[in-house]
This record gives C-alpha cells, sequence and structure tokens, in this order.
C-alpha cells in the first residue's frame, strides 16, 4: 500500500497545512458575525447603478455611529455593518444609504439584522455548550466503538489517532476562514459552528470505518502478517467506499456552493473543506499515525 | 418462485407508494387545487421574506409565581395586535431563556418592519405611581444637580398597579367643561389595589404613567372601592379616542424591549428559495449519474431508492410540517449525500463479496447484512450531532438540525427496504450478462 510507505511525506504535508491553518488562526483570528458579536446588518440592493463605495463609506461615517463597515455585495449592492444601532437608527441609516429621504424609490432593502448584547452573548454561549455537549458525546461514541482490546495496538491508541484526525479536521476549516475573515471579509457564524459540529460528527464516523476494517482483519489474520500490512490491506478495501461515500457528499454541497442561497454558500464551503480534509484524514492520516505508532513502541520495547 | 412473486408484488406497491409521494410532494407547487393539492409546504422567513423580532419582558415588578401567566397575557395582547395587522400564520411565542423572558413574534410576508414594530411596541403601558416621601425626594433632587440617580424620578415611585389589571376603558365627556375623559375600570384584584392605593395617599398626587411619561396626576380625594378610575389630561377628543382604543386592545401586563431583529425582503427570500431548489436539482441529479456510472444496475436501482427517499422527505416535511429554511435546505442536501452512503456502502460489500467468489445472489445477501452495522454506527455521530444542534440552536440552526435528522433516519429505511426489496425483485442470475450488469468482476 503506497499510502503506508510513503507516509512521512503525509505527515510533512499534513504538517504543512496544519501549520498554515494554524496560522491564519492566531495571527487573524475570527471575524465574528452579528449574530456571536451583537450589531446590525444591513444588506440593500440599488435599483439603478450603485453609488461609489467611498461616497457610501462618507455618507455613513456622517451618521457618527461607533464603527461600521461598508461591503458591495452582489452586482448593485451594499452590505453595511453597524454595532449598536438605535431603533430608529435604521431609518436613517437607510436614508444615508440612498440619500434620499424616499429610500424605496432608490433601493431595496434585502435584509436586515440586528442582534442585541444579551442574545449575542446567549449564543456564544450556546455554540459553546454544543461544541463541548458534541465532543463529550463523540468521544464516548468513540471509546465504545473501541471497547473491544485487541492486539498489538491497544484499543486507546485507535481512539487517540480518531482524535488527532478530528482536531485536524476542524482546525482545516477554521483556518481557512481565517484566511476568508482576513481578505475576503467572511464571518465566523452559529451556521460556521454547525458546520464544523456536522464534520466532527461524519469525521469521526469516517475514520471509524477504516479502524473497524483493520480490527477485522486482524482478528481474520491471528497474528499472520505484519500490522504494516494489515493496515495497508484494510486501507485497499475500504478506500473505494470511503472516496464514493465523500465524494456524494462532495457533489450536493458543491452543488449547493455553486447554485445555493447566498446565505448557506459559506456553510457549503465550511463543510465542503472539513468533508475534503476529513476523508484524507481517515485515509492518508490516520491509519498511518497507527503503524507509526506500533512501530515506535515496538522499538521501545 | 413464492417468495419472488412476493417480492416483486412489494417492489410494485412501493413503486406505487413512490408514483403516490411524488404527485403528493408535488401538489400545489406545480399546479394548486387539485387532489390534496391545497397543503403546501411551510417556507421559513429567510425563503418567503419577512420579519422575526425578539422582545424581551420586564418581569422585575411581577411576582415570581406569576411570571409565566403574565408572559401568557402577554402573548394574548401581542397576538391580537398581530392578527389586526393582517398577517397569515403569525408565530407568537413566549421563550424562556436562562432569567430572561422573551416574546418571540414571526410575521411572515412583513417587509415594512418598522410599522410592524411599531403596532406591536405602540400598545401602551399604564402605570400608576404614588408621591414619593418629601425627605427622599429631596435627596434624590440634590442627587441629581451632581448628575447622579439622573433615571430617577424624584417625585413618584412605581406601585403594584399597571395595565395588567385593567379590565376596560371607556371614552366619556365630562358633562360641565366637555372635555374628554377617560374612565378605567379595573378588575377585582385591581380594584384592591386601586383602594388601597387611594386610602394610602387621600391628599396626595397619584400619577397616572402612559409609556413611562406623565399624561396625569390627579389629586386623591377619597378612598375608592369601586374599582373604576378617570384620567383626565389635556387631550383632545381624538388622542383620548385613540388611547382609550390602545388600551382595550390590551395594556401590555409588562413591558417590551425589542433585543433582536431579523427581516428578509421578498427579493432575497424568493432569490434563496429558487437558487435552494437549483442546487437541490442539480445536487440530486450528479449523484444519480454518478451512482449510475459507477455501480450500473445496483446504481440505478439505488437512484430508484433515492427518488423514492426524496419523495418521501418531502411528503414528510409537508405533513409535519417541517418549517423549510435556507440552511434546513442544506440539511437536506447534505442528507441525500449520506443517503447515498448507505448503498454505496451495501454495493461496495456486495462487489467485494463476489470477488472473493461469492455467488451474485449470496453477495447481495450479505451485501446487506453485512453493511448494517456500518450504516448504523456511521449515522449515529450524525443523529448525535442534529440533536444537540437542535436543542441548542437558534431557529435557522434547527431547520438544518431536523432536516438532516429526519434525512438521516429516512435514509435508512430507503437503503434498506426500498433499494433492498428492487434488487432482489430484479432476479439474479449468475450469468455474465448479470456480472456485467453489476459491475463485478469474477476472479
Amino acid at each position: 500500500m503506497l499510502i503506508i510507505r510513503f507516509r512521512k511525506f503525509l505527515y510533512i504535508f499534513s504538517f504543512l497545512v496544519l501549520a498554515t491553518s494554524l496560522f491564519g488562526v492566531l495571527a487573524y483570528g475570527f471575524r465574528l458575525g452579528v449574530d456571536f458579536s451583537g450589531g446590525s446588518i444591513l444588506e440593500v440592493e440599488f435599483l439603478g447603478e450603485r453609488p461609489d463605495t467611498a461616497l457610501i463609506d462618507q455618507k455613513i461615517s456622517d451618521l457618527n455611529l461607533s464603527s461600521y463597515r461598508v461591503q458591495p455585495a452582489g452586482d448593485n449592492g451594499f452590505i453595511v455593518r453597524v454595532g449598536e444601532l438605535p431603533p430608529e437608527g435604521r431609518q436613517d441609516l437607510i436614508k444615508a444609504l440612498a440619500g434620499s429621504d424616499e429610500p424605496e424609490k432608490v433601493l431595496s432593502i434585502r435584509r436586515f439584522d440586528s442582534i442585541g448584547p444579551t442574545i449575542g452573548r446567549e449564543l456564544r454561549r450556546n455554540a459553546f455548550v454544543s461544541i463541548a455537549l458534541v465532543i463529550v458525546l463523540i468521544l464516548a461514541f468513540v471509546s465504545w466503538a473501541f471497547r473491544h482490546v485487541s492486539k498489538p495496538v491497544a484499543s486507546w491508541k485507535y481512539g487517540v489517532v480518531a482524535i488527532l484526525a478530528l482536531i485536524h479536521d476542524i482546525l482545516i476549516p477554521a483556518g481557512l476562514f481565517a484566511y476568508l475573515g482576513r481578505f475576503y471579509g467572511a464571518e465566523v457564524d452559529a451556521l460556521f459552528v454547525t458546520a464544523l459540529l456536522t464534520i466532527l460528527g461524519f469525521s469521526v464516523h469516517d475514520t471509524i470505518v477504516v479502524f473497524d476494517r483493520i480490527r477485522e482483519n486482524l482478528r481474520k489474520s491471528e497474528g499472520v502478517g505484519n500490522f504494516e500490512s494489515i493496515v495497508g490491506k484494510s486501507l485497499d478495501e475500504t478506500y473505494g467506499r470511503s472516496l464514493a461515500t465523500s465524494f456524494a457528499i462532495f457533489l450536493v454541497l458543491a452543488s449547493l456552493f455553486w447554485f445555493g442561497a447566498s446565505a448557506t454558500r459559506y456553510f457549503a464551503l465550511t463543510l465542503l473543506i472539513g468533508v475534503i480534509a476529513g476523508t484524507y484524514s481517515s485515509i492518508c492520516l490516520a491509519s498511518p499515525l497507527l503503524v507509526s505508532w506500533q512501530k515506535r513502541s515496538g522499538k521501545l520495547n | 418462485m413464492q417468495t419472488m412473486l412476493k417480492i416483486r408484488l412489494i417492489a410494485i406497491s412501493l413503486l406505487l407508494a413512490g408514483v403516490f409521494l411524488a404527485y403528493f410532494a408535488g401538489a400545489n407547487f406545480f399546479r394548486p387545487g387539485w387532489f390534496l393539492g391545497n397543503i403546501g409546504y411551510r417556507l421559513g422567513l429567510d425563503l418567503q421574506g419577512g420579519a422575526h423580532l425578539v422582545y424581551e419582558a420586564d418581569v422585575s415588578s411581577i411576582a415570581f409565581g406569576e411570571v409565566s401567566e403574565s408572559m401568557e397575557g402577554l402573548r394574548d395582547v401581542i397576538e391580537r395586535r398581530v392578527n389586526a395587522f393582517g398577517v397569515t400564520e403569525p408565530v407568537v411565542q413566549v421563550q424562556k431563556s436562562g432569567d430572561s423572558n422573551r416574546l418571540i413574534v414571526e410575521l411572515a410576508g412583513v417587509f415594512d418592519t418598522d410599522q410592524a414594530i411599531q403596532t406591536i411596541g405602540q400598545t401602551p403601558y399604564l402605570e400608576f405611581k404614588t408621591e414619593r416621601a418629601e425627605s427622599e425626594r429631596d435627596k434624590i433632587l440634590s442627587a441629581q444637580e451632581n448628575d447622579e440617580f439622573i433615571l430617577e424620578d424624584p417625585y413618584f415611585v412605581s406601585s403594584e398597579l399597571t395595565g395588567r389589571f385593567l379590565k376596560r376603558s371607556v371614552l366619556n365627556f365630562d358633562s360641565t367643561t366637555n372635555e374628554p375623559v377617560v374612565l378605567l375600570e379595573f378588575n377585582d384584584e385591581g380594584a384592591e389595589i386601586f383602594g388601597k392605593i387611594t386610602k394610602d395617599n387621600i391628599g396626595k398626587r397619584v400619577a397616572i404613567y402612559l409609556d413611562g411619561f406623565p399624561i396625569s396626576a390627579p389629586v386623591v380625594q377619597s378612598e375608592i372601592t369601586s374599582g373604576s378610575a378617570q384620567i383626565t389630561g389635556q387631550f383632545t377628543p381624538d388622542e383620548a379616542r385613540t388611547l382609550v382604543r390602545r388600551l382595550n386592545s390590551g395594556a401590555l401586563p409588562v413591558p417590551i424591549k425589542l433585543i433582536a431583529q431579523q427581516s428578509v425582503g421578498a427579493s432575497l427570500g424568493g432569490e434563496s428559495l429558487a437558487r435552494g431548489l437549483v442546487a437541490g436539482i442539480y445536487g440530486v441529479l450528479a449523484v444519480a449519474l454518478f451512482l449510475i456510472l459507477r455501480y450500473r444496475l445496483p446504481g440505478l436501482i439505488a437512484v430508484f431508492g433515492l427518488a423514492f427517499y426524496v419523495v418521501l422527505i418531502l411528503s414528510v416535511f409537508k405533513i409535519l410540517p417541517v418549517t423549510l429554511t435556507a440552511a434546513g435546505i442544506a440539511g437536506f442536501l447534505l442528507s441525500v449525500g449520506m443517503a447515498v452512503d448507505a448503498n454505496i456502502l451495501i454495493f461496495e460489500r456486495m462487489r467485494e463479496e463476489t470477488r472473493w467468489g461469492a455467488d451474485l445472489e449470496d453477495a447481495v445477501e450479505t451485501g446487506f447484512k453485512r453493511a448494517w452495522p456500518s450504516i448504523r454506527d456511521s449515522n449515529i455521530s450524525t443523529l448525535i450531532t442534529s440533536t444537540i444542534l437542535y436543542w441548542f440552536g437558534t431557529s435557522i440552526i434547527r431547520g438544518f438540525a431536523l432536516t438532516l435528522g429526519v434525512g438521516v433516519l429516512a435514509s435508512i429505511f430507503s437503503a434498506l427496504v426500498v433499494t433492498k426489496v428492487f434488487v432482489f425483485a430484479f432476479g439474479l442470475r449468475n450469468s455474465m450478462f448479470s456480472f456485467i450488469l453489476y459491475g463485478v468482476k469474477r476472479h
């Protein structure tokens, strides 16, 4: 099995990708969406040609808002994010954008979200609680799935490797978002967290399928053949299924990304990257790691 | 042969059921008004446009045990207001979140949120206040000179009596001055409190506040036990009439504050729906094509299974009904991808078995049997995630979690029952032809 033989190259590749992701997260952090940070977001579309961004920027700065950011959106629209906005602030903002007291003649409002600080805090807390709960339950699921002790690798090692793969699969989309946030203004919102949690579920199961096959083959071999070749054989037997499943999910997600609603675009992208990372890690990272670990501890003994 | 006949009968009835479900899922969408055609999908606000408002109720003046009761009262009042607004299927829900009591109002098809917010918030909040003790008043006044206690009202202090206890209000005209007078009638509890307030404050003023502003502060002449009071302010008859109408349509039992709002315009909603549909169609078609190219006959059968799955899920969405949102469509599509996984597990296993020299029929049998633990395990983690997301998520996340969870469950059914029945109904012989159809190589 080529993957097992050239595992060192895969480790280097994975290390580079992970380091890049980690760098993005640490250096740029995340741009929080209004649902987490609180604040307002207004998306408008001009009926005619849209004015210059600088002009819009100027008009909004005249309103003396605490903080704001203007971004062109679509062909004829703008997205404006502002911090706290008083109740009557919405109309003022819209009028300022339109440059007219009858804004409906100049532009149409596509959406307006305004999240108070309490809701923002609460959503942040809920996000953390659900992440923690999902991780705990997935860990419980992993240890349950690996409850049968098997030789020559202790069952907890499968669990540890599965979790390493999990971290890999989460870190990559997270890193990507740090870069997207830095360079394209992508925001981390409740949907992003949802996507990460969905990836968690997908990733762990994809890894378990391969590990299951390894243990099945270990049982069948009854000590004949070395661990390395059994892992290689198991990979040969499972990667077809792994790739086929991931490809099917890839197809629907790609369709969602290209054709789907703008609201779920980044969501689909996060899932897409997560699925690719998850498939890669379960084939090219988790099983080779298991082999390396077994070899190392073999040497020590 | 008996069993073959039985399987084929089941296959035919599944096919018919599928056709019926397909009709049901599509009815109303293409041609409303036919048989069962008046049942539509419930679209979320992000797909049809509308406003989602979250209010926080200030229940600090309500006794602990009565909070939920007054929240129900609040909901009723707001519901009445919203109904008057002429919205189809408005949603007004009470939600308890930690220590805060919230009211969620969803108005589909309302694009003028400012007007909606005004209509809801306009409801007057009526309050009765009594005079502060002089010493206290002077203390606050002098403190306010130093910019302290700015928000404190130096003259009046809130009493228990609020619009919550109001039974009804009537417009009247003073017989001598001909000025408009607003008569207030309290319920029994309110009458008792009012009696006590008037008794304790004879010779002092009792102020009536509306939405935080004093509108009248008459001096109490004697104890009033009848439970009726009157407001004489400087209103015009029109203002008085409006006030009475507003009071009658429901004085809010507790004050509320808008803490979050989300509104989606009609154009964005329609666009999201259209794009979601297009993405769904292309996604499912791509998966179907992939299945047929890779697995040939079983792939084609799996596509039937998949089609069955899609119409089944859509029908479930219609019947329950599940509110469809953009994220919900994403969850549904993801579940389509995952539904395919069950079929792939089975077919890959089948291929393997034939590679090891099993008969086609045996291979199919063991393919289904051996793939089951993997299918079960693979779906457990997804179900765990969607359950937690449903519990902790906001409405957007819930839409996703629900469609994903329901989708995963239905996918197990479609793979294990529908695909299996169809595969067996085709009949399997160990001929060269069926090997080609099944895309397996003999060793």
